[in-house]
């Protein structure tokens, strides 16, 4: 198995699709010349040319509504967003197209599209650039919502996600493209709605996606220590959510923290907290808590950066919290 | 290339124009500095290169009752328009006394009293608020106008093309200021964009464009001045493309690979302080000692600017929830 950064699994996906099937092709911002802002397309280009490999103005409606309409009438585009920053002025495209062409067109219409790029907080960017937008996308019906958390499962999520029939946003993050993992050398896919159990624990259940999986596990480690025993389950896919793993975990463990990096109001996270407190009611021996984003507007500065956001002490307080230990 | 002679114009004005270009050159050689010494973080553009483009327009202005309003290359407009350069390092470094007290960084700088109205970090996302300043101006019936500083990338937005169509049928004050350094990002203008004239862009929307040398800081003096005159007296609303060039990449994590040093270099000969300081001094307007004079004081306040955002405090914790809502 090969260690491969989170980027080179995404660019081998890409890759390996648009070479199994001629109608995938990548659209957005600096893909083609420049690499990709987070250099995800590299050498893409130079295999396939500028007519599958396609620079676009700064014009997100624009280009995302034009993956749209060439989805109607069979292509199957990716197109990349910078950031999800930036997919705001797409929105309309998405909620209003994306979303309901199938269902009002009486399922005359398919859109196989995927949007991707990095979402969530980054580093020293302030509030317009360092958000987690997951929950404007799980709140529409007629979308796909993924978020990988580590290369393998980025490759092999990235794939389904570009061979299913339906749109699909894809999640990334700022902070993990560098991140190394292992990836098989052959060919795996990852259905949507399967979760993963990246660490088994008997008294308390982390539900987390995305970069905070390692956060989980890191609080995981801490717990361990003071003898609370983690279980960590990876979502990997948002939208349709394995509640099946949520609850037989929740129902072994009796205790559930819900990590999500996202605003707390109607978000990812209160809705993960909602199914958990009305699934599991009986098995439940503290409620649910839920670390997220202080509900601000996230700043410059570092320091109250770091405090706005979830992190490892945050959520082993909670766990605590969970088992009455604090 | 045809220069503005400078014998027509007022020694003290000249020498102020001087001055700032030279200060703002200053400034953003110590933000880089200061940004390699990891005291700045995030995304950094600077504005080198393009200090004409600033100081010729905003000189036109008078800021107790006309506005700039500027997207995330922000530092030299802000400079332009009268703020400390103390006040802009500390929100550099993001500390309390900074502009926007440390939560906005690089990309947003705001000073309500100095009226200048960002710092914007969404490609085109300030064209529209520029033109509700226009609107609200008309509707006080003051006499004011704004300036609308965007790039060549954000020139495709719908959101400019929204706004100089509701500038036009409102007969709204407003510049539209188009600095064309060349480069969106990594993509040359030439390749995004149907007409390489963007002056032509006015005309579909029956207001003038033109096109104005924006190394020359007196071409652009003089044009931004006609149009500030006929949006103050006709309330018409007009574009302006300054051709110009960013020297560095597009922002500290940019090397720039898409262009080539030929290029650079020739740019660099049209240098926007050399121009007009080789002017002044054939004219015998300017010494050279009285330059280097200059140069020791800007590169002085610049040292201090550093040394009070370095002693400045950082923002309380508590801030975080200030300034959310009024
Ligand atoms: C809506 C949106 N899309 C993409 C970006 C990412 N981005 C930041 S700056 C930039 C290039 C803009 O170029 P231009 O408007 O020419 O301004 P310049 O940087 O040259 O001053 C891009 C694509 C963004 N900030 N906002």
């Amino acid at each position: 198995m090969a260690q491969v950064t989170f980027r080179e699994a995404l660019r081998q996906a890409i890759d390996e699709e648009m070479q199994r099937d001629e109608t995938v092709f990548l659209i957005g911002e600096e893909v083609a010349q420049y690499h990709g802002a987070y250099k995800v397309s590299q050498g893409l280009l130079e295999k396939y040319g500028s007519k599958r490999v396609i620079d676009t103005p700064i014009s997100e409606e624009g280009f995302t509504g034009i993956g749209i309409g060439a989805a109607m009438v069979g292509l199957r585009p990716i197109v990349e967003w910078m950031t999800f920053n930036f997919s705001l002025q797409a929105l309309d495209q998405i909620y209003n197209n994306a979303a309901k062409m199938r269902h009002m067109s009486g399922g005359q219409f398919k859109i196989p599209a995927v949007f991707r790029g990095p979402n969530g907080p980054a580093e020293f960017l302030s509030s317009q650039h360092s958000q987690a937008l997951q929950s404007i996308y799980c709140h529409c019906p007629g979308l796909k919502v993924m978020a990988p958390s580590n290369p393998a499962d980025a490759k092999g999520m990235l794939k389904t996600a570009i061979r299913d029939d339906n749109p699909v946003l894809f999640l990334e993050s700022e902070l993990m493209y560098n991140w190394k993992g292992e990836i098989k050398s052959s060919e795996s896919l990852i259905p949507f709605g399967e979760a993963n159990v990246v660490r088994e624990g008997e008294d308390v259940t982390i539900l987390a996606f995305s970069k905070p999986v390692r956060l989980a596990l890191e609080a995981a480690e801490e717990l361990a220590k003071e003898g609370l025993e983690t279980e960590v389950i990876d979502l990997r896919s948002l939208r349709p959510v394995d509640e099946q793993a949520i609850y037989t975990s929740v129902k072994k463990t009796n205790r559930c923290v819900v990590l999500d990096e996202a605003w707390p109001y109607a978000s990812v996270g209160s809705h993960l907290c909602y199914l958990v407190s009305s699934n599991c009611f009986d098995f439940l021996d503290s409620p649910v808590e839920l670390v997220c984003s202080e509900d601000v507007p996230v700043p410059y500065n570092h320091r109250l950066e770091l405090a706005v956001l979830p992190s490892v002490r945050k959520t082993v307080q909670a766990a605590k919290k969970s088992a009455y230990m604090v | 290339m045809q220069m503005r002679e400078v014998k027509q114009y007022d020694r003290t004005m000249l020498l102020s124009l001087l001055k700032q270009m030279l200060l703002i050159r200053r400034f953003e050689e110590k933000a880089s500095q200061m940004y390699g010494l990891r005291k700045i973080g995030g995304f950094c553009h600077l504005y080198i290169g393009q200090e004409a483009s600033a100081v010729g327009a905003i000189a036109t202005l008078d800021l107790k009752k006309d506005y700039v309003v500027s997207a995330y290359r922000d530092h030299g407009l802000a400079i332009a328009s009268g703020m400390e350069s103390s006040v802009l390092m500390a929100e550099l470094y993001g500390k309390v006394t900074g502009c926007s007290r440390g939560k906005g960084g690089s990309m947003h700088f705001f000073d309500k009293e100095k009226h200048f109205l960002g710092g914007n970090g969404i490609v085109g996302a300030h064209i529209p608020t520029a033109t509700g300043v226009a609107l609200a101006i008309r509707y006080r019936e003051q006499d004011g106008v704004v300036l609308c500083f965007f790039g060549d990338g954000a020139i495709h937005q719908g959101s400019f093309h929204e706004s100089v169509n509701m500038a036009k049928i409102w007969n709204l004050p407003v510049l539209y200021i188009c600095e064309n350094n060349q480069y969106g990002m990594g993509t040359d203008y030439r390749r995004v964009s149907a007409v390489t004239d963007f002056s032509v862009m006015g005309t579909s929307y029956g207001i003038e464009g033109k096109q104005v040398n924006g190394m020359d800081v007196l071409e652009v003096y003089d044009a931004v001045g006609e149009m500030v005159q006929k949006a103050r007296k006709e309330h018409a609303p007009s574009l302006l493309e300054l051709k110009t060039y960013r020297y560095k990449g597009h922002s500290m994590s940019d090397p720039a690979r898409y262009r080539t040093r030929e290029e650079l270099d020739a740019f660099r000969e049209q240098d926007p302080i050399l121009l007009l300081k080789a002017r002044m001094i054939r004219d015998q307007r300017l010494t050279e000692e009285e330059f280097l004079g200059m140069d020791a004081e800007v590169k002085k306040e610049c040292e201090e600017a550093v040394e009070f955002a370095r002693e400045s405090e950082e923002p309380p914790l508590e801030s975080i929830y200030q300034d959310v809502l009024a």
